[in-house]
């Protein structure tokens, strides 16, 4: 795949998951708790990053969007984590509003919020390391 | 070349926004038509409408209202002046009858001093005055519900030391976990939630109440 298609699958990668987050929070009506709340600042800019380097057919891709997708990812980790009771909850950061362990939604038996965002933020990862790798000849 | 670029990103953002659209009308049609099925369903009346709960206007009236609501929430706030203007302007024909959602942190202390006024009889005076003065004590950045005793003497014929004395209820903790059960089931997430006649309000706002009031009544 060119460096161009990677961008643009990690363009599409961010789009989709800021439309599909927006979808549980203001069509569903799940109120987003505090992790995903940090989850979302990292990953909405990056569609219009990642978009404006598409348009600009910038060379500093990477440069702007790891930040973005690693720092997001990060915290997507800690939220599974969290939220498969991997490490206990008595260190959770959030106590009021709410429980960023509370299981709202349940596909097929495993596909959950904090799963997607983890799966969104890796493929996003994925596609930032494979541009700055293929630097523009 | 970038041209192409350029028209395929316009077609993807609007082809994935499109969907989130469609995906969310579906959902909002199916999600209604389920909320409807509860509130028609043989228990959804009981749901809707507890026999503890306080109401007004006329008893057999072709239309009722249900309004989950919170003392503490400002849209009731601003949305309490429309169901009495309902009940003023179908008078005989329409009946409010009022649930609890209590979302915010002093809520419970709010109706507890309603139901206690209701002990008395002065539910719905005691409403309106703590509706008119909820900026002051219950700010978001500085809720001082306590402020709520030096309002109560406003209320006339309210004996404030017997609502003093009769604030911690039984009776009003189970209403209160009831009416939050029943909003569950009902799908109220947001205050103030509407039915009228077991049908959910779809368009938040005064108009589209008051028309879902007059196709009642037909």
């Amino acid at each position: 795949m060119t460096r161009t298609t990677w961008i643009f699958l990690g363009w599409f990668t961010a789009l989709i998951a800021t439309c599909g987050s927006l979808f549980f929070s203001d069509v569903m009506m799940l109120p987003p708790c505090t992790l995903c709340w940090w989850q979302r600042i990292a990953m909405y800019p990056l569609v219009f990053v990642l978009g404006t380097a598409l348009l600009t057919d910038s060379s500093e891709a990477h440069r702007y969007g790891l930040p973005l997708s690693l720092a997001g990812m990060l915290v997507a980790i800690y939220h599974n984590l969290l939220y498969y009771h991997i490490i206990p909850e008595s260190l959770a950061p959030c106590r009021s509003g709410v429980s960023c362990t509370t299981v709202q939604l349940e596909w097929l038996g495993f596909v959950t919020i904090p799963l997607l965002s983890l799966a969104a933020f890796a493929l996003l990862n994925l596609c930032l390391f494979n541009v700055a790798r293929k630097r523009p000849t | 070349m970038k041209s192409n670029r350029v028209l395929l990103m316009v077609t993807v953002f609007c082809v994935t926004v499109g969907v989130l659209l469609l995906a969310a009308r579906w959902y909002r049609q199916r999600e209604g038509a389920r909320l409807a099925a509860v509130a028609t369903a043989p228990n959804g009346q009981e749901r809707l409408v507890r026999d503890y709960a306080p109401w007004k206007g006329a008893a057999n009236g072709k239309v009722t209202i249900v309004e989950f609501f919170d003392p503490e929430c400002e849209s009731c706030r601003a949305a309490h002046p429309w169901t009495e203007a309902l009940l003023q302007e179908f008078s005989g024909q329409v009946r409010l009858v009022l649930r609890y959602a209590a979302f915010h942190p002093n809520s419970k202390f709010a109706i507890q001093v309603l139901e206690a006024a209701r002990l008395q009889g002065r539910y719905w005076e005691t409403l309106e005055v703590l509706f008119q003065h909820q900026p002051e004590w219950g700010s978001h950045h500085h809720p001082q519900p306590e402020r709520i005793w030096t309002y109560l003497p406003q209320v006339q014929g309210l004996d404030v030391e017997r609502v003093r004395r009769e604030l911690q209820s039984e009776t009003t903790s189970r209403a209160i976990m009831q009416d939050a059960m029943d909003g569950e089931a009902l799908g109220v997430r947001m205050t103030p939630a509407f039915f009228v006649n077991g049908k959910p309000l779809e368009n938040f706002g005064q108009d589209p109440l008051r028309a879902m009031v007059i196709e009642a009544l037909r």
